[in-house]
């Protein structure tokens, strides 16, 4: 086929392109990997007995904040990461921001609490099942999220897997949040980091094996 | 491109054609010049490009983003070929790049993917690519609505794109 043969048959196919629809699948994906974590976290583990007191705490937010921060971050980065030629330094700016706010706030913790009680504030209750947890919950979101990346153009496989990921990761996190009742901050440095990191390596793995076009 | 965009198939075809010979330029230096594969990764980027414009974000520059879809499928036709990227030694090659011919043979040609495609397919996308006909002429001869055609055109685009990364 010659090339101008080839151009003639893709002007004949240009059919209006939707604009913004990137940005509109994605925050979509987010919504129903969230979804989708809260309805296989709520019948399997539940919610937190506290709940509609946990509200008014102010460490349910700052869970919150610092996993939906990821997620945003995430978010940011898939989006940009999409797109051939563009770059996602909004996306790591606030992804170096949320991890950095974090650890300051658990060392402060660990150096004002007395020595006693940080095992307790790095351990918790759940340290073992909380990154698995986590993990678990962002998959449906992860996969839902890689198969709607193939559409557009990652041309940095890897990378665009582990922004999908971080996405996933960060929604999961903060659903969970809702079922975990755990408040000192190296605990969420660590376990809700740890959880969020898994989903990230594996959208990586993944990212790098189906995003090609 | 933005009219491209919008559904103007003269402007996106003027636009696929400009790009074509820079492209052709860009990807001859980065090949050597006279390399067999040339004009198959020049359409390979150009199917690929008209394919995933929606990835393209109107307040980015146009050419970075056109030229990491042909970098991307250089990239690719390195990984094939298990070349290893190198560095033209001479700026002389950047003067000819860019004249080297339109008609040049292609190896694994478009063309001959097109002859994969299931029948109805294939002889839709030749009744429109060779014969010049329109989606609604080529609806007609083939007793389909001129939506199913450009359905059909579109999809048959797709996977000629992902046969000339070799997947099936």
């Amino acid at each position: 086929m010659k090339t101008d043969e080839l151009i003639g048959l893709l002007a004949r196919d240009a059919v209006p392109v939707v604009r913004g629809l990137l940005p509109r699948r994605l925050s979509a994906l987010a919504l129903a990997g969230a979804a989708a974590a809260f309805v296989i976290m709520v019948p399997l583990i539940g919610f937190r007995p506290d709940l509609p007191g946990a509200f008014a705490d102010p460490t349910f937010w700052m869970k919150a904040i610092y996993t939906a921060g990821l997620g945003l971050a995430g978010f940011l980065l898939a989006e940009r990461l999409s797109r051939p030629g563009a770059n996602g330094r909004l996306g790591w700016t606030l992804a170096a921001v949320c991890a950095a706010a974090i650890a300051a706030l658990a060392a402060t913790q660990l150096m004002t609490i007395p020595s006693g009680q940080i095992p307790a504030a790095i351990l918790g209750g759940s340290w073992d099942s909380c990154p698995w947890l986590i993990f678990v919950l962002a998959l449906p979101g992860l996969a839902a999220i890689l198969w709607t990346m193939r559409r557009f153009a990652p041309t940095r496989a890897t990378l665009a897997g582990a922004a999908a990921g971080l996405l996933a990761g960060g929604v999961s996190a903060t659903v969970y949040g809702l079922h975990c009742d755990e408040n000192a901050a190296p605990f969420v440095a660590l376990w809700y980091s740890l959880g969020i990191a898994f989903t990230v390596v594996a959208g990586a793995v993944a990212g790098s094996r189906v995003l090609r076009w | 491109m933005l009219r491209g965009l919008g559904g103007d198939a003269a402007a996106h075809g003027e636009m696929l054609g400009v790009l074509a010979f820079y492209l052709r330029g860009f990807l001859a230096r980065k090949m050597g010049r006279g390399a067999a594969d040339l004009e198959d990764l020049v359409q390979e980027s150009l199917l690929a490009i008209h394919l995933k414009r929606e990835t393209y974000d109107t307040s980015q520059p146009f050419t970075s983003w056109a030229y990491a879809i042909a970098r991307y499928k250089l990239i690719d036709w390195y990984r094939r070929n298990r070349i290893r990227r190198t560095e033209p030694l001479e700026e002389a090659t950047e003067l000819f790049a860019s004249e080297a011919s339109n008609e040049a043979a292609t190896r694994h040609d478009l063309g001959k993917l097109v002859s994969t495609l299931p029948d109805r397919q294939r002889s839709l996308l030749e009744d429109v690519k060779i014969a010049g006909l329109s989606h609604a002429e080529a609806a007609r001869k083939a007793g389909m609505t001129e939506g199913a055609v450009k359905v059909s055109i579109h999809r048959s685009l797709q996977v000629l794109m992902r046969r000339a990364r070799g997947e099936n």
